[in-house]
């Protein structure tokens, strides 16, 4: 474990007030089974070991640390680099939970992997780790997603999972998450739930945010031997939160580090509109966590709007709900119109296709960079690549540019 | 009265009480208040005493009931559609409080239990007439505070049991309980099952050792000679998603009353 000030969370899952446990009795066993093995696993250096060369002969880690040259020039900005999650084997972070909870999955005796999934990415690398393993693999997505991402349907069909289309609800994120605990409380004796984000209940916050912290690790070894000092500002995008967390985790410890979380605006700040707990949640528990929720006054989980799948949910990791409250990070949002913007901007200076849920963070590095000396120093997390949103991206562009294209 | 014995409230205690001096077990029916409307949940509780229920349990709606199946979950959606407050559920039990002295169990879960707060609810809901509450992502762990509110009301706090709570849990949770212990019937969520399933018998015994409380067992109960297995076994039987499934045939109100009211007589004349 890396020193940091902030070594949470607590024996009972919390981060400061946030996190905990919420579940129905049927899953405390089974999580305080997992919390168990993890702990075990954590102090074994076979399984880091194991780990570790899974991540850099399978997932291709370290990822880059790519300096973004024309991009500085063209916002005026000093030195920014991007962290290139993007370069990952399936194309996102994802990955690095996915492999790490698939060999704890394996030690504790699992046969079988299950999980939701909003973009597709972590369906993708949850499959393709199932894959790897010889295990049997379910994913849950909701409707609209399956809609929106096509490509990673078909792909993740292609690695021998099942999607299992969710209809209920707002057929997003969230209710993918409700069936995959659902299949989980009727199946845990063979059956691993692989969680994809900082989210649920304990020890998933914890799990996710360790197995995603490499992310942060590396980036600072990486930006210390390219420049020799620690980076002014860090920016990810923030949909449950984990690329953000991995990024940030190993530089909670240093004040010099500013670091801002990108929500998703959508398109207006009525509830319903946008995903931004931040701006507009209030405290309360879904899906087995104490955190900000999007909700109206009788407590029910309200409809999110994102054009970005992976940042489309009511609430946000725990961990980042302490990290907002202690003012240790600074949340903000992005519409969809200025990611999809910058979505555009990155692939054209840089020729790099972000995901929609990345672009996000460019699209506030773009708004920050007029406050930006010729001295600072940023590091992105560019958390995955946007070839799964070119066909729906191209749909939103040729209907904005009135059928003239991108181009037009 | 030692902690786990404590039958803080009148009513549900003195109806197993009423029950064990007879030697005979309770029939449990839950219903999701405000499905169709609340109209119906009022006019539907005296119904549901008079075919022989011993305890009511009163769902009240949330968006994301994960350890729900699809029939309790439709129903729920049906009922949200009408944008109810917590008052207005509890407003419907004053109303039923007027014609029923059934017991009366309101099953949730937290978040919209926060939203309105909880003290707010545990004092409204006891002047209302509610017995007690299931919140079925509140575990004795993390109800801490909870239980101080109900207690301080007089409410019966009710928690799960399930196949999968280790030996330690199952005496913590006794400890917890008032009124009643629930015992999940098997890992799973709600809904009904042809088969009771094999765990009923040892999570009982696991249950009964730890606790002189009442036992009922539910999820997946469908059938009467499912509940007469339980009845062999625990001191009551839940039935949930079989009667939601009965009430979402719909009909006009009267129709749906009679036809829940037989159904509840014929799930619960299977061995009175």
């Amino acid at each position: 474990m890396p020193d940091s000030p902030i070594t949470g969370p607590d024996r009972r899952g919390r981060y400061g007030a946030y996190g905990g446990r919420f579940v129905p009795e049927t899953l405390v066993g089974p999580l305080e089974e997992l919390e168990d093995a993890y702990r075990k696993v954590s102090a074994d250096p076979g399984f880091r070991r194991e780990l570790e060369e899974l991540l850099r002969s399978y997932v291709g880690r370290p990822t880059p640390l790519t300096r973004v040259r024309r991009l500085e020039r063209f916002l005026g900005t000093g030195r920014v680099y991007l962290k290139r999650e993007d370069l990952t084997h399936t194309g996102a972070h994802k990955i690095n939970n996915a492999i790490g909870q698939a060999l704890l999955a394996r030690r504790m005796g699992k046969k079988r992997l299950i999980a939701e999934t909003g973009a597709g990415q972590h369906g993708v690398a949850t499959a393709t780790v199932a894959a790897l393993f010889g295990m049997e693999c379910e994913i849950y997505m909701g409707t609209e997603d399956m809609r929106r991402q096509e490509l990673n349907v078909f792909r993740m069909r292609l690695l021998g999972a099942r999607v299992n289309p969710v209809d209920s609800g707002s057929r997003t994120l969230k209710d993918a998450i409700n069936e995959a605990m659902r299949d989980w409380v009727a199946n845990v004796a063979d059956t691993h739930y692989l969680l994809g984000s900082v989210l649920g209940a304990h020890p998933y916050p914890w799990i996710v945010r360790d197995f995603q912290s490499v992310i942060g690790r590396e980036a600072r070894a990486q930006v210390l031997e390219a420049e020799g000092r620690l980076p002014d500002l860090l920016i990810a995008c923030v949909g449950g939160g984990s690329n953000a967390m991995g990024l940030f985790y190993d530089f909670l410890g240093d004040p010099e580090v500013r670091m801002v979380g990108v929500e998703a605006g959508g398109r207006g700040a009525a509830l319903g509109e946008h995903a931004a707990r931040f701006g507009g949640g209030r405290l309360g528990v879904l899906q087995g966590t104490y955190s900000y929720v999007l909700q109206d006054e009788n407590g029910q989980i309200a409809a999110t709007h994102s054009v970005s799948a992976g940042l489309d949910y009511a609430s946000v990791g725990p961990e980042h709900a302490y990290l907002h409250d202690s003012g240790r990070v600074t949340y903000t949002s992005v519409t969809d119109e200025l990611a999809l913007e910058a979505f555009q901007l990155l692939a054209r200076h840089e020729g790099i296709i972000p995901a929609l849920e990345s672009a996000h963070a460019v699209a506030e590095l773009v708004r920050l960079a007029p406050g930006l000396d010729a001295d600072s120093l940023v590091v992105l997390n560019l958390s995955g690549r946007g070839d799964k949103d070119v066909a729906q991206a191209a749909r939103i562009l040729a209907d904005r540019h009135d059928g003239r294209g991108i181009d037009g | 009265m030692a902690e786990g014995e404590g039958r803080t409230n009148g009513r549900i205690g003195a109806a197993f009480d009423r029950l064990r001096a007879r030697g005979r077990k309770a029939f449990i029916p839950f219903i999701m208040a405000g499905d169709p409307d609340l109209e119906t949940t009022v006019r539907l509780v005296p119904e549901l005493e008079r075919a022989g229920s011993h305890v009511v349990e009163l769902g009240i709606p949330f968006s994301d009931p994960v350890a729900d199946g699809p029939v309790i979950q439709r129903a729920g959606m049906r009922a949200l559609r009408h944008g109810y407050a917590l008052g207005d559920y509890l407003r419907a039990v004053v109303e039923i409080r007027r014609v029923s002295e059934v017991p009366l169990v309101i099953f949730s879960y937290l978040n919209p239990v926060l939203q309105y707060g909880m003290e707010r609810l545990a004092r409204e809901a006891r002047a209302a007439g509610v017995d007690g509450a299931l919140i079925t992502d509140i575990t004795p762990e993390e109800g801490a505070e909870y239980r101080d509110c109900m207690r301080r009301h007089q409410l019966d706090c009710i928690f799960l049991a399930a196949p999968t709570s280790s030996p330690g849990r199952v005496r913590r949770i006794a400890e917890c309980s008032s009124g009643f212990i629930y015992v999940v019937s098997r890992a799973g969520v709600t809904g009904a099952r042809r088969e009771l399933s094999d765990t009923v018998r040892p999570t009982v015994a696991r249950v009964r050792a730890h606790t002189a409380l009442p036992i009922v067992v539910g999820f997946g109960i469908s059938a009467p000679e499912q509940v007469r297995s339980v009845w062999e076994v625990a001191d009551g039987a839940v039935v949930g998603s079989a009667i939601v499934a009965e009430m979402e045939k719909g009909g006009d109100a009267a129709g749906l009353l009679s036809r829940t009211g037989a159904f509840c007589r014929w799930l619960a004349g299977g061995g009175a």
